[in-house]
């Protein structure tokens, strides 16, 4: 039945009007990728009135693309600049920026690309023929189980991060105290304000990841006396053949991260955690674990497969319960509305052309999408060929723009100079940002989902043990939480010698 | 870096503990529907100040006594730190004062970033101070309808 589903669907998606509205959107949507502070949602959110003309289907598609095509353009300023495009390829910069930065841009760009195809199909295959399954295992999240996994997705850094714990678990808190500066929407009190009018709307996370790690590696850099001036890269078919013959190795960390990203994806900033969460998986079930962070293929792989299936995955809640997994869907979401069409499992049975049609498209849209970005991989890396001179303004021009432009608000400008400096102290004193800049997205999700849980149970923190689901997830974050003080007994106890500390990822 | 260490872990318990001035002041127990404002940021704080003890025993212990930063690598950080600030300042000061716009502004830092660390040539300064900034004047103001702060140079040409 799925299948008969999907050929309808096809026969929507590959007209060539929609074949070419996919290539527009995913040109405009990798743009907006690269450039750091417009993301997804701010894209999709500026051309929705464009299409109020257009036949829903094609709509959705144009929408869908840009979204494709801005997962995709995340990748490539994480690779060349260390600036990540998107909150979810912060990950990426790990890994991806060294071996740009030995010459291997070609490379990188190639097996991140790639990955994000390969999470993104899984993601596909598992929506065409599991949606009804999946969507009610999602059905049955309450507050606790919502909560428990974010405690899940801190637990992971401050136990599988490698740096020192305290530094780790420190960010995470200062990422968590700055998401609640501002209106607090469950009793409309303000906090941390202090009388300031300018803090009333918060620190907003594109503002802080431009400035952490956007301004705060321009400034790391330029004290290292490094130009941004990267290798001459060879990026042509050889190049991508010659990646494409290794990647196949890493077929443990593909199936790993997308089956993380799949699983995440579900929930509100899905791709974030689940990018950081695979890359973590990824360096810990690693034979050199040592060599993440200096330039690992895996520590590519990892990330981007789990973002992307974690980016499609989120499109599943949207169609079938109407309850965006993204803020991206949720946009998409508004959409629907506007178009007449009603969100929600009635979509199935009411419109089955644009249901359908909408997944036939994913398919269609991440193969020209990976078609697109390989082909023009050259151009991207021409990039930094640009003099140092003239980069660096550049790049700071365009982080002042998406600065502004996320409140339209001079304040965030100033903020994201003051976080380009606490990034560059911080990066020196080995405090971690990706996990700073992950609590500033889920703070007030986490809030809520705490409130919530605890007024279920009338304040007993319990609640997070004893419901099945809930309480398998806080167990195992709480051994992760526990890990760095275990590990070094651990290995007493077994005789091995005291683990070397290892390279901070961020 | 000792030094750094034990300052930054100083500062981090400050900001914990106005974090908990301000989560007293809201209330931090239950309220009448479940935890009060203060609640959350109130165990944040008080985790935040516990961490930052830690960090800065850690630091005391065995901080390395290496220097934060010297001052002649210092020098390239600022280069790059003070006319971000000063693009910032002609964007749109802070005070009564009208700046000269976003675009304009930007024309400036690029000039002068070009020529005083890139020593680039006059021409290719000029050239792409006034190149850059109308590309993305359309780009972002009538590509994707992003207004950004604009001056008297706007202004005179009807924008």
């Amino acid at each position: 039945m799925g299948l008969e589903n999907l050929l309808l669907g096809f026969q929507v998606a590959i007209t060539p009007t929609n074949l070419f509205i996919a290539v527009v959107g995913i040109t405009l949507g990798t743009i907006i990728g690269v450039l750091p502070g417009l993301g997804g949602a701010n894209g999709v959110a500026i051309l929705l009135p464009l299409t109020f003309t257009m036949p829903p289907t094609s709509a959705i598609i144009l929408l869908t693309s840009l979204y494709w095509g801005a997962l995709f353009g995340g990748a490539i300023t994480s690779v060349l600049f260390n600036i990540p495009g998107e909150p979810w390829s912060v990950a990426t910069t790990f890994d991806g920026y060294p071996l740009a930065r030995q010459g291997h841009s070609g490379q990188a760009l190639t097996a991140a690309f790639t990955s994000s195809f390969v999470g993104a199909f899984f993601s596909i295959v598992l929506i065409t023929f599991f949606a009804p399954i999946l969507a009610e295992i999602a059905l049955k999240f309450g507050p606790p189980e919502f909560f428990a996994i974010q405690f899940l997705t801190f637990s992971s850094f401050v136990g599988l991060g490698g740096g020192n714990p305290l530094k780790s678990l420190a960010s995470i808190l200062i990422g968590f105290i700055l998401a609640s500066v501002g209106l607090d929407i469950v009793t409309g009190q303000l906090r941390l304000t202090f009388g300031f009018t300018d803090l009333m709307k918060g620190f907003d996370f594109i503002v802080a990841v431009i400035g952490l790690f956007g301004i705060g590696e321009i400034l790391l850099s330029v004290e290292e006396g490094l130009k941004f001036q990267g290798a001459r890269t060879a990026m042509n078919l050889r190049v991508v053949l010659d990646t494409w013959k290794i990647l196949p190795r890493y077929y443990r960390t593909f199936i790993r991260g997308s089956v993380i990203g799949f699983w995440m994806g579900f929930k509100p900033g899905g791709a974030t955690p689940a990018s950081f969460m695979s890359y973590a998986f990824a360096k810990r079930f690693s034979k050199n674990p040592e060599r993440f962070g200096k330039g690992e293929i895996e520590g590519i792989v990892a990330p981007e497969t789990a973002a992307h299936a974690a980016g499609v995955a989120a499109m599943l809640p949207m169609i079938t319960l109407g309850i965006p997994g993204s803020p991206t869907a949720a946009v998409m979401l508004g959409g629907l509305i506007i178009w007449g069409l009603q969100p929600g499992p009635m979509l199935f049975v009411d419109n089955p052309e644009f249901v359908w049609g909408l997944i036939a498209s994913m398919y269609t849209g991440n193969v020209i999408g990976v078609l697109m970005v390989l082909a023009f991989v050259p151009f991207f890396a021409a990039i930094l060929r640009i003099p140092f001179a003239i980069l660096t303004p550049l790049i700071v021009i365009v982080c002042a723009i998406g600065s502004y432009a996320v409140h339209n608000s001079m304040i965030d400008i100033w903020y994201m100079l003051i976080f380009g400096v606490v990034g560059y102290v911080f990066k020196k004193l080995d405090y971690p940002l990706a996990p700073l800049v992950l609590a500033l997205v889920l703070g007030d999700l986490a809030e809520n989902a705490l409130r919530q849980s605890l007024i279920m149970s009338q304040g007993s923190l319990t609640i997070f043990l004893t419901r099945p689901i809930a309480g398998a997830i806080t167990a195992v974050a709480i051994f992760f939480f526990l890990l760095p003080a275990i590990t070094p007994w651990w290995r007493r106890l077994r005789g091995l010698p005291a683990a070397a500390p290892a390279p901070r990822e961020t | 870096m000792r030094l750094a260490d034990l300052v930054v872990a100083a500062v981090l318990a400050l900001l914990g503990g106005v974090v908990l001035y301000d989560a007293a002041r809201l209330g931090v127990g239950w309220g009448l529907e479940g935890p009060q404002s203060g609640f959350f940021p109130f165990w944040l704080a008080v985790t935040l100040i516990g961490v930052s003890l830690g960090v800065f025993l850690q630091a005391l212990v065995r901080g390395p006594a290496k220097a934060f930063v010297t001052r002649e690598r210092l020098r390239p950080v600022l280069k790059v730190l003070l006319p971000v600030a000063g693009f910032i300042v002609l964007t749109d000061p802070p005070g009564p004062l009208t700046g000269l716009g976003l675009y304009v502004a930007a024309a400036f830092y690029l000039g002068f970033y070009m020529r005083w660390v890139g020593r680039h040539d006059w021409r290719a300064v000029v050239a792409l101070s006034i190149v850059v900034p109308v590309i993305t004047f359309f780009i972002f103001e009538k590509w994707f309808l992003v207004p950004m702060p604009k001056g008297p140079v706007e202004d005179w040409f009807g924008y």
